[in-house]
């Protein structure tokens, strides 16, 4: 199945992953193909148990595939070793979960510099991005603020600032609004549609009806395979006030994406 | 950052963390006084016979020191064959005796030292002067005490008493000339000292010619094994004991001491080592999804290991230093009890600090430490981390 977008910066051919329950061999995922391409935002949907979030996870380098391959802007992550496939992510994929695990002793801002100190970056270069990014998900005036003091919503925006933090290529969240309840998960599918509108590469699996109707794009899956895979027509469902991108940031056309070329 | 998140994570459950630093500080403190207690003894022994810098000091045969009541004969003449031999330098000849301090009626035992005032070894003067004339003498805090005699003070003091007659063999005025530390002598044991001659002359009519021991200084650089066999075949009927063999036979009397010290030590150290792990294990064991998702936004493995390495040490490190700083006090106060143990010398210690040994307790804690925080973070860092979010997910 082929995306839609520019050029593929992510494909999946024929994946397949196994596990082995109770010595009997099972398999989450299918002979699953896809590609996404540049500036997409797809929604993988499907019911309880049909291999999304495992899908999720061969598409972003955490697990890897029993068979098939996954390559992201060309390169073949399903074959990395464990240091390879870290050092990738870091620099490559953003994650967004259910549950936000902002370290709680940290606060906003510092959560977002984490993935930053981990890539080297100098530390006045880290705190300007993370007040760039805290900026863009409206929650500048909450920089200094530990998870604890912040809802849930905020607490995501923060976990996606976070996965922005290393200008990825791809952003993956798994049920990104599952945790949160309507409003504050509609400020969240708010966001993502503005980082796609930015041009980011956005891929979520999700059981939120809303949150897959804001999406391109929408996979469907049944029993770890691809039944359907279809163009969306996004509607707006709304979410946090816009705010001014820095110089800086409109210098690279958006504050969370790497300069390409 | 690493360290500040580490140090952070510890704050998230600030009681627990500050129990934890306290079973460590305790855990640290007995470590300390085990390895102070285990060298202490021997330490303290050594400095004892080493500090006036007589090497080699001799009995009457087959004795030790004030072991018995035995005294060498011909003294005078043993102490001219002592000077006679080359590589002896300095002869300090001491005879021990009770003496009786006598007010009317009654008495007062003590112990009485008679020594050469310009080359004893056996005390360290407080107050005052040495006893320099036949009528003085030098007498320690506790028979002053029992005396209530203070320095400047004279008493009378007489020897060998007579039961049936009810008389003393010899009595004498003398003046307290000064107050000093005993060095082998108990604290409890009311003691004086004064010149040999003087003493000597209390003993019997005319005097004895008897001394319990003499102390030997060598000259340096001179073979003090060679010169102690050599004494011994001069004076047969001495035993010359060097203070280094002296040394190595207490320490291997004090073998115990070292055994039981290590056994402690030991068994602090796997307490320390067990509420580290324990502490790490359960913190890791809390924050599986977080550690999981950190590895997924690309914290290498190496770098989640160090933080829950680093949470290990800081809680050790913090303990040891609280440990030290407990295991001093505590070796001061246990210190305290066992000097008044009785007979033991004024001068010795059961626990020594020694730098040496608070480094060496510092640096077993924090390899401790690393080892205890070893298994947390091997766990935490080899955590699956799709099989880890879709557990943490579903619970």
């Amino acid at each position: 199945m082929k995306g839609s977008g520019v050029g593929p910066v992510l494909q999946a051919v024929d994946v397949v992953r196994e596990y082995a329950l109770a010595g009997v061999p099972v398999q989450a995922v299918r002979g699953v193909s896809l590609e996404v391409g540049e500036g997409e935002y797809a929604a993988i949907v499907g019911p309880s148990g049909c291999g999304k979030s495992t899908l999720l996870n061969l598409l972003g380098a955490i697990d890897r595939p029993t068979r098939g391959a996954v390559r992201l802007r060309g390169r073949d992550v399903s074959h990395m070793s464990d240091r390879e496939a870290t050092e990738f992510r870091l620099r490559h994929i953003g994650f967004v979960f259910q549950r936000f695990y902002l370290m709680p002793m940290l606060t906003a801002a510092e959560n977002v510099e984490l993935p930053m100190a981990e890539a080297g970056v100098a530390k006045t270069a880290r705190r300007a991005r993370a007040r760039e990014l805290l900026a863009y998900v409206g929650l500048d005036a909450r920089a200094g603020h530990r998870p604890a003091q912040l809802s849930g919503g905020e607490q995501q925006r923060v976990a996606i600032a976070r996965a922005l933090a290393n200008r990825p290529a791809l952003l993956l969240a798994d049920e990104p609004t599952g945790e949160l309840d309507a409003r504050t998960g509609r400020e969240v599918i708010g966001l993502f549609e503005r980082l796609n509108a930015d041009g980011m590469t956005i891929v979520v699996v999700t059981h939120d009806e809303v949150l897959a109707r804001a999406a391109r794009r929408v996979v469907h899956m049944v029993d770890g395979a691809i039944v359907s895979d279809e163009p969306n027509a996004p509607a707006e469902v709304g979410g946090p006030p816009r705010t001014t991108v820095s110089p800086t940031a409109q210098d690279d056309a958006s504050p969370f994406r790497r300069a390409r070329g | 950052m690493r360290l500040a998140l580490a140090w952070s994570s510890l704050f998230r459950h600030p009681v627990r963390t500050a129990l934890a630093v306290l079973g460590v500080a305790v855990s640290a403190a007995m470590l300390l006084d085990m390895v102070m207690l285990a060298s202490g003894m021997q330490v303290s022994f050594r400095a004892l016979l080493m500090r006036q810098g007589f090497e080699i000091r001799l009995t009457p045969k087959g004795t030790l020191p004030f072991d018995t009541e035995a005294r060498i004969a011909r003294a005078a003449s043993a102490e001219s064959s002592l000077r006679a031999m080359p590589g002896v330098r300095e002869i300090s000849p001491v005879l021990g005796t009770t003496l009786h301090v006598v007010r009317g009626e009654a008495s007062e035992a003590c112990f009485a030292l008679g020594i050469r005032p310009a080359v004893q070894g056996d005390y360290e003067l407080e107050q005052g002067r040495d006893a320099e004339g036949d009528d003085q003498l030098v007498a320690n805090t506790t028979f002053l005490a029992r005396t209530g005699a203070v320095v400047g003070d004279t008493l009378e003091l007489a020897a060998g008493y007579d039961a049936q007659l009810r008389t003393w063999t010899a009595r004498r005025r003398v003046i307290v000339a000064g107050r000093g530390r005993f060095l082998y002598l108990a604290a409890d044991q009311a003691a004086v000292a004064l010149p040999l001659g003087a003493l000597q002359a209390m003993l019997a009519p005319g005097g004895v010619d008897e001394v319990s021991l003499f102390m030997v200084k060598t000259v340096p650089g001179r073979d003090v094994e060679g010169l102690r066999a050599g004494i011994e075949r001069v004076l047969p009927r001495v035993t010359a004991i060097a203070t280094a063999d002296a040394v190595r036979s207490v320490e291997e009397r004090l073998s115990y001491f070292r055994q039981l010290a290590f056994i402690l030590g030991t068994v602090s150290l796997i307490v320390g080592f067990l509420l580290v792990s324990t502490l790490v294990t359960v913190s890791v064991q809390e924050r599986v999804g977080e550690m999981a998702v950190m590895r997924a936004l690309g914290i290498s493995r190496p770098h989640i290991a160090q933080q829950v390495m680093l949470e290990g040490l800081a809680i050790s490190v913090v303990g040891a230093v609280l440990g030290l700083a407990l295991g001093l006090l505590t070796a001061e106060y246990l210190n305290g009890i066992l000097r008044t143990f009785p007979g033991l010398p004024a001068a010795i210690d059961f626990f020594v600090f020694e730098p040496r040994a608070a480094w060496q307790s510092f640096g077993l804690l924090i390899v401790t430490a690393v080892l205890a925080g070893a298994f947390p973070a091997w766990r935490a860092a080899s955590l699956p981390i799709a099989t880890t979010l879709r557990t943490e997910a579903v619970s």
